[in-house]
């Protein structure tokens, strides 16, 4: 059975938490994932969760908590952002390592400093190397459904690695959004049970867990790390697939919106990819043939998908919400410029840092782009590879 | 009170192989605290540190009961979620028996930079065991000054220089901030008397709710003793009244242990190449200096504990 209601992206991801109903969550509160804390707290105090809630003292402590809990047999989760992310910086790369599947969303927010509150990406870009699974979602209704299906990814044999669930700060996580839910018996059916393999509290088969490991085995154990993250790419699939038959809705790795015959294309995470469909939309009135390609999956990068949707593109957008400051563009650019170089088709690929610090991607900056691809289409000339959109210079 | 004859028949948890320096205080510390354990099944937290390197190196364990290493500063918060973990899974019916909760984790790792996962975990009431094995520097790294480095110790970033006469600062008192978390049980014990160990560990593990030891775990690498003498120097700590032994339960203070004599504090000091310069001619001061600290904390700790705040006769 599914409802429609009306959610901010917070809410959605709470209520997402509850349905799948996890053994442990350790979290500490952080603008503007503080909602999700507070209103899984309620669900804890009200019985409506047979959660056992761990208050931490820091984020450091969440992510602690949640790698002592997930190793002891349960399904664990943690929430944060930005800060609070840096913060846990050490430990998701541990928790990837031991290969947990702890769930967490991320409410995007830029990092200090300056310090500011409002969205950018980059605290999910600077866990881009962890070894967590990272999906990104462009609403309410992704961040929830991003959730559901994270559990059995993170869980499933192949993967057994942590999931990160981004969405954009304040622009999903307090916008009021109509979103489906799901009923908590589909949901509970979907998520199932979860069976860990070895864990700390099975009495009968005592384990040591967070080895010293030299130079003899660590490298083969990072290499363990790859595969699992190569597998994470047909179950991130297969369990979109499976989500759909529950919710009318199927997840793949991107979603390429009229990609196949567009000749000037965006590529852009979480929720300004909403805003780059609506001005396609209307430059393909005028006759531009405009196309977005939205990453729903970062971490593991999916090249193949991204390579095939953008081959016949000539020219091509990468819209980054987070710096690098190799002074070579943002981390999304380098990642499809890479990905583009084997088609040696001479796609031309540029750059644009967008919306640090909460700073508003307009329709017009969207417009500006298109109308850049447009020219570098036709000129064949690239005067600037990266450029900044909406910035007082 | 089991007899050490009845105590060296439980089966051990914490096994050879390790490769801790001989004469290390921290796997007689381990033997003597999981020993107390016995009857149930337990999950031991580590920190980074001396014990973790030693006694874990892949593919082989010393433990044989579950352990688990997640970082330096996080022994705390990692044991706080297994236990977490235990409590939920245990409600549905998905762990068989029943377990206890110890984190190891030495000096720096517990004074330092675990202070506050440590604190947040003793906050939230869990039912676990924090035991601080204290050799009084970062060992593991080649002897550098921690928090709970005693005043005038030479170590590697508190060295023992011309102007500088080794560590200015006199340590931080861990077992009375513990204290003042108000938790069940707080102790403070050392390796040279394995019944005021014993004690305390039964007590701290049968306590519902957290509770926190501290024990002197000497380090010959770092302090520079003769290596055979580990209990000897331990009970030097204790007789100069430099580490007492004393317990907080459920916030009553008590002295577990009473010199009889007084043994100035140089006992404990001569035999340590670490506090060799203190001996040079010309330093006398610094050597009085410590004396005074040692003798104010301990007529504090009587104080504290009920006892008439008088130091005996030199």
């Amino acid at each position: 059975m599914k409802t429609k209601v009306a959610l901010t992206g917070n809410e959605a991801v709470a209520q997402a938490m509850k349905q799948i109903n996890p053994d442990v969550v350790a979290a500490y509160p952080i603008t503007p994932q503080t909602e999700i804390v507070q209103i899984f707290s309620s669900f804890v105090a009200n019985g409506e969760v047979d959660t056992e809630f761990v208050a931490v003292e820091s984020e450091h402590s969440a992510m602690s908590a949640a790698i002592g809990a997930a190793a002891g047999g349960a399904r664990a989760m943690t929430a944060t952002s930005s800060q609070g992310l840096a913060l846990m910086f050490e430990v998701v790369y541990i928790a990837a390592s031991l290969r947990l599947p702890i769930v967490f969303p991320v409410v995007n927010r830029a990092l200090s400093g300056p310090i500011n509150i409002h969205c950018d990406h980059s605290d999910a870009m600077g866990l881009r190397d962890s070894g967590v699974i990272q999906l990104f979602s462009e609403n309410a209704q992704e961040a929830y459904d991003n959730m559901i299906q994270a559990v059995r990814i993170a869980e499933h044999p192949d993967v057994r690695l942590p999931v990160m669930v981004n969405m954009d700060g304040f622009i999903t996580s307090h916008a009021m959004d109509v979103l489906e839910v799901i009923d908590d018996e589909t949901v509970k059916n979907f998520v199932g049970t979860y069976v860990p393999e070895d864990y700390l509290l099975d009495a009968q088969n005592p384990i040591s867990m967070g080895n010293f490991d030299m130079y003899d085995f660590y490298f083969e154990h990072k290499r363990q790390q790859v595969e699992a993250m190569k597998a994470a790419k047909e179950v991130i699939k297969e369990v979109g697939k499976e989500f759909a038959k529950i919710s009318g809705r199927e997840y793949g790795l991107i979603e390429s919106y009229k990609l196949d015959d567009a000749d000037v294309a965006l590529v852009v995470l979480n929720s300004a990819a909403g805003t780059a469909k609506g001005v396609a939309d209307e430059l393909r009135a005028k006759g531009i043939k405009a196309g977005v390609l939205k990453p729903r999956v970062y971490r593991p990068f999916p090249q193949e998908e991204i390579r095939e949707a953008l081959k016949g593109v000539k020219a091509v957008a990468v819209l980054d919400r987070a710096e690098t400051f190799s002074t070579c563009g943002g981390p999304m650019f380098a990642d499809i410029r890479n990905t583009l170089y084997d088609l040696k088709n001479d796609i031309k690929v540029v750059n644009y840092i967008y919306g640090l610090g909460g700073r508003d991607l307009r329709l017009e900056h969207v417009q500006q782009v298109f109308e850049d691809l447009e020219n570098i289409r036709k000129t064949g000339r690239v005067d600037e590879t990266v450029k900044y959109l909406g910035l007082r210079e | 009170m089991a007899t050490l004859k009845e105590l060296s028949k439980v089966e051990e948890r914490f096994v050879g192989g390790h490769r801790l320096c001989a004469g290390c205080g921290h796997g007689i510390t381990v033997r003597m605290i999981l020993n107390a354990a016995e009857g149930s099944n337990v999950v031991v937290g580590c920190a980074t540190g001396c014990l973790e390197v030693a006694s874990t190196i892949y593919p082989y364990t010393a433990w044989k009961c579950s352990f688990i290493h997640n970082a330096f500063e996080n022994a705390g918060a990692t044991i706080s979620g297994v236990e977490a973990a235990y409590k939920a899974l245990k409600k549905k019916g998905k762990v068989n028996g029943d377990f206890k909760f110890i984190a190891f984790g030495g000096d720096g790792g517990t004074y330092d930079i675990g202070l506050q996962s440590l604190s947040g975990a003793m906050e939230r009431g869990h039912n676990i065991v924090y035991v601080c094995l204290d050799n009084e520097a970062y060992m593991n790294t080649g002897i550098q000054r921690s928090s709970a480095t005693p005043t005038g110790a030479d170590t590697t970033t508190s060295p023992a220089g011309k102007v500088i006469p080794g560590k200015q600062q006199p340590r931080k008192d861990l077992t009375a901030i513990m204290a003042a978390h108000n938790i069940p049980y707080v102790a403070q014990t050392a390796i040279n008397n394995w019944q005021d160990v014993h004690k305390k560990a039964k007590k701290a593990l049968e306590v519902e709710g957290p509770a926190f030891i501290n024990v002197l775990s000497p380090c010959p690498r770092g302090w520079r003793y003769n290596t055979p003498d580990i209990v000897e120097i331990t009970k030097l700590a204790v007789e100069t009244r430099f580490w007492p032994l004393f317990e907080v339960e459920n916030g009553k203070w008590k002295l577990n242990y009473k010199p009889k004599k007084y043994v100035p504090i140089e006992e404990f000091l001569k035999p340590q190449g670490r506090f060799r310069h203190l001996f040079k001619p010309g330093n006398e001061h610094l050597i009085k200096a410590i004396q005074e600290e040692v003798d104010s904390r301990w007529l504090a700790l009587l104080e504290r504990c009920g006892e008439t705040p008088e130091l005996p006769p030199r």
